[in-house]
């Protein structure tokens, strides 16, 4: 295991009083790739936008440690320039506002300094041709008219740009065929290097085929009730969760 | 977690803020009768139909009842208002010509600037009287004609009197019969057959005397195939009474020529703004309107484009920032009378703190307008809860083929969004000023740069609370 750039503890938070997550412990190691199993409504999402600090969501009881800091108590923009970065499943359209606007002040305010126009056009044009994204796609505006596939290469064009430490992605391979699959994938193997990390929830096992998966969790009732290796998706993917609902009840 | 404020910053007002003193030569009395309407009429050497056309039109004015729809208009008192505030100036060819107080407030805008980097020509009006024009020589070689009405009235009597309120009768409504009765100022473009004139022109008018009105006239005549880009701006530094302005335009855009007419309105929160704008478009022509209101009290301005020829065409653009105790009224309107005429209106409005943004279009496309289109899209985005939208378009179609489209949507920064540029590591102010700024994008592309720029900056943001 490399050192801990995640660990959360006993976590439990919800919404308006309702608890859904409901003691949970994960850590997360530099130069590693999790994922995070369960059935719809288990809480997956909920851990992510916790994490995030999506302002909905109440935190109860435990802690999160990022990278040596407590996490929790940072509000979302200071998480995200501490490295922290979520892919969404279904990311807003905000019209007027380019996807290169938003990266540049994204950057700027990241580091706290100017970024130049052409430098960071060059970069963004890298991330670009590995997503096969044409090169026009920095002048449109952010996710607006948008397919879900374009949302989702879009949210990856973002992940290469900004150089987190930490990703989460949410069902960042959903409603994809799978060339998409297959281009998302290799966008997120280029971002992954030896310091920094992911934690995917994902339903299917294409888009792990390009990375080496260190840790899977198997989230079920807001609780992780299984932690192992790689062979459990291959385990889900073929009998589901029916064991671990019956260890459950 | 700890839960700060943010607001939008208001419009940076200082720069218009500052008064200046200069004692006008003369004021007239306040209120209004025909004695005074006379004076005004003997004081500026009227030809004998102009002094009966105040005269007709005050008789209009005395006879109409004031809007009963629309803004509340009853802090207007019209007996306290001085109609003509005549400047201490005459009018100057050379910015050194123009007494140093006037001028002051000038540079201060960057007017004398503005004219040397981006401008073909200048008019400068100070309370009722232009007090500086010019223009290139080259144009001025190609029979393009632009002064003031005043100039325009004595030097071009038959073109002025021939098009004059023609667009905008004094029976059209209160305000253009008080215009008709007292106007003063303004600017007189005459663009011959042909000319493209490729630099803009550009009038400001400044309202310094309070408790006065601004009665401002702007006629301004495309000749076939031509073109011209106008620029206006307004404003006024504020007083604790009402200020009046209600001037009155009229484009006339011949065959084929082309306008693009742009306002940035920014008069003070004194200013009632009642302000009629018409344009005619003649076949294959095009009027492009760019509108920015910022300031003022109340406003009630809907700029109309009569589509007369086949194939006219009419592009409205408009912004409208109402915050605190303002009320903008703001719209178009279109009537598309010949075949295949097209018109795209596209408005955007903001309100805050308490501000109320009323989008107002009136769409009319005649019987025989064969072909005709029309695509209406009006977006308000309301900052906080205390504050108004309203969209009211009125859509009159008498002709079966016909394509009319409307798209309106009033709404809020969502929470979502906030969320999703904050999770990027934008700060939340940050954030919601990049949602406003992106809200008013289409828009701020059409306008001239130094305006968009303006715009910008009044999105400044600033954050209050315990958070840092």
């Amino acid at each position: 295991m490399g050192e801990n750039l995640l660990a959360v503890r006993d976590l439990r938070a919800g919404v308006e009083g309702k608890e859904i997550l409901r003691g949970v412990s994960l850590s997360v190691g530099k130069g590693e790739t999790h994922v995070l199993l369960g059935p719809n409504g288990s809480g997956k999402t909920t851990l992510m936008n916790v994490l995030m600090g999506h302002p909905r969501y109440e935190v109860y009881e435990g802690n999160a440690v990022f990278d040596g800091e407590d996490l929790l108590s940072l509000p979302t923009h200071e998480r995200a320039r501490r490295g922290l970065f979520l892919s969404f499943q279904t990311p807003e359209e905000i019209p007027g506002v380019t996807v290169e606007n938003m990266l540049r002040t994204a950057r700027q305010a990241a580091t706290g300094k100017k970024v130049g126009i052409a430098a960071f056009r060059k970069e963004m044009a890298a991330a670009l041709e590995i997503l096969k994204m044409d090169g026009d796609w920095a002048g449109r505006y952010l996710n607006v008219g948008f397919s879900g596939g374009e949302k989702k290469r879009t949210e990856i064009l973002q992940l290469l740009t900004l150089k987190p430490k930490l990703a989460l992605l949410d069902e960042t391979d959903s409603g994809l065929d799978v060339d998409a699959v297959r281009v998302v994938s290799n966008g997120v193997s280029a971002f992954r290097t030896a310091e920094n990390a992911c934690l995917i929830i994902t339903h299917n096992a294409h888009i792990l085929s390009s990375l080496s998966v260190d840790g899977v969790h198997v989230l079920l009732d807001g609780r992780i009730v299984k932690s192992g290796g790689a062979e459990l998706v291959e385990e889900i993917g073929a009998r589901g969760y029916a064991r671990f609902l019956q260890a459950e009840g | 977690m700890a839960k700060s404020k943010t607001y939008i910053e208001d419009i940076e007002r200082t720069l218009y803020d500052v008064r200046d003193e200069n004692r006008p030569r003369f004021r007239s009395g306040t209120g209004l009768s025909e004695e005074i309407v006379r004076d005004i009429s003997r004081r500026k050497q009227d030809p004998a139909w102009m002094t009966e056309l105040r005269l007709a039109s005050l008789a209009v004015y005395h006879e109409t009842p004031m809007p009963a729809w629309g803004p509340d208009l009853s802090s207007l008192d019209m007996d306290r208002i001085a109609t003509y505030v005549q400047p201490d100036a005459v009018m100057a060819g050379r910015w050194e010509d123009v007494p140093e107080e006037i001028r002051g407030a000038f540079d201060r805008l960057g007017i004398p600037e503005a004219e040397k980097e981006s401008l073909a020509g200048v008019g400068a009006q100070y309370d009722s009287e232009v007090v500086y024009h010019s223009i290139q020589s080259s144009l001025t070689k190609q029979g393009v004609i632009y002064t003031d009405m005043e100039t325009a009235l004595r030097e071009h009597e038959e073109i002025v009197r021939e098009h004059f309120m023609k667009l905008v009768p004094p029976r059209d409504h209160k305000f253009a019969a008080l215009h008709g009765a007292v106007w003063s100022g303004g600017s007189f473009v005459y663009v011959p057959a042909g000319v493209e004139v490729k630099i803009p022109l550009q009038s400001y008018f400044r309202l310094n005397a309070p408790g006065a009105g601004q009665f401002e006239h702007t006629l301004i005549i495309v000749e076939k195939g031509a073109s011209l880009h106008f620029i206006d701006g307004c404003s006024a530094p504020k007083y604790n009474v009402t200020n009046l302005h209600a001037g009155c335009v009229e484009l006339y855009v011949r065959e084929g020529a082309r306008l693009r007419y742009s306002t940035i309105e920014n008069w003070s929160r004194n200013m009632m703004n009642l302000n009629t704008k018409r344009a005619l478009v003649e076949a294959g022509g095009l009027i492009e309107w760019v509108s920015g209101s910022f300031g003022s009290r109340v406003s009630m301005l809907y700029p109309t484009s009569i589509l007369s020829g086949e194939g006219a065409r009419c592009e409205f653009t408009g912004v409208t920032f109402a915050g605190r105790g303002q009320h903008l009224d703001t719209g178009a309107t279109v009537l598309h009378a010949a075949p295949r005429t097209s018109s795209v209106i596209h408005t955007r409005s903001i309100s805050k703190d308490g501000g109320a943004a009323v989008y107002r279009s009136g769409v009319k496309i005649a019987a025989g307008a064969k072909g005709a289109k029309c695509s209406v899209n009006c977006d308000s985005l309301m900052l906080d809860d205390e504050s108004r939208s309203d969209t009211i378009p009125v859509m009159d179609v008498r002709e079966d083929d016909a394509d009319v489209g409307h798209e309106a949507k009033i709404g809020r920064i969502s929470d979502e969004a906030i969320y999703y540029l904050t999770s990027r590591g934008i700060s939340e102010d940050e954030a919601r000023a990049m949602i406003v700024r992106g809200f008013v994008e289409p828009i701020a592309k059409a306008l001239p740069l130094e305006y968009a720029v303006e715009m910008n900056n009044l999105i400044n943001l600033e954050l209050e609370g315990a958070r840092r």
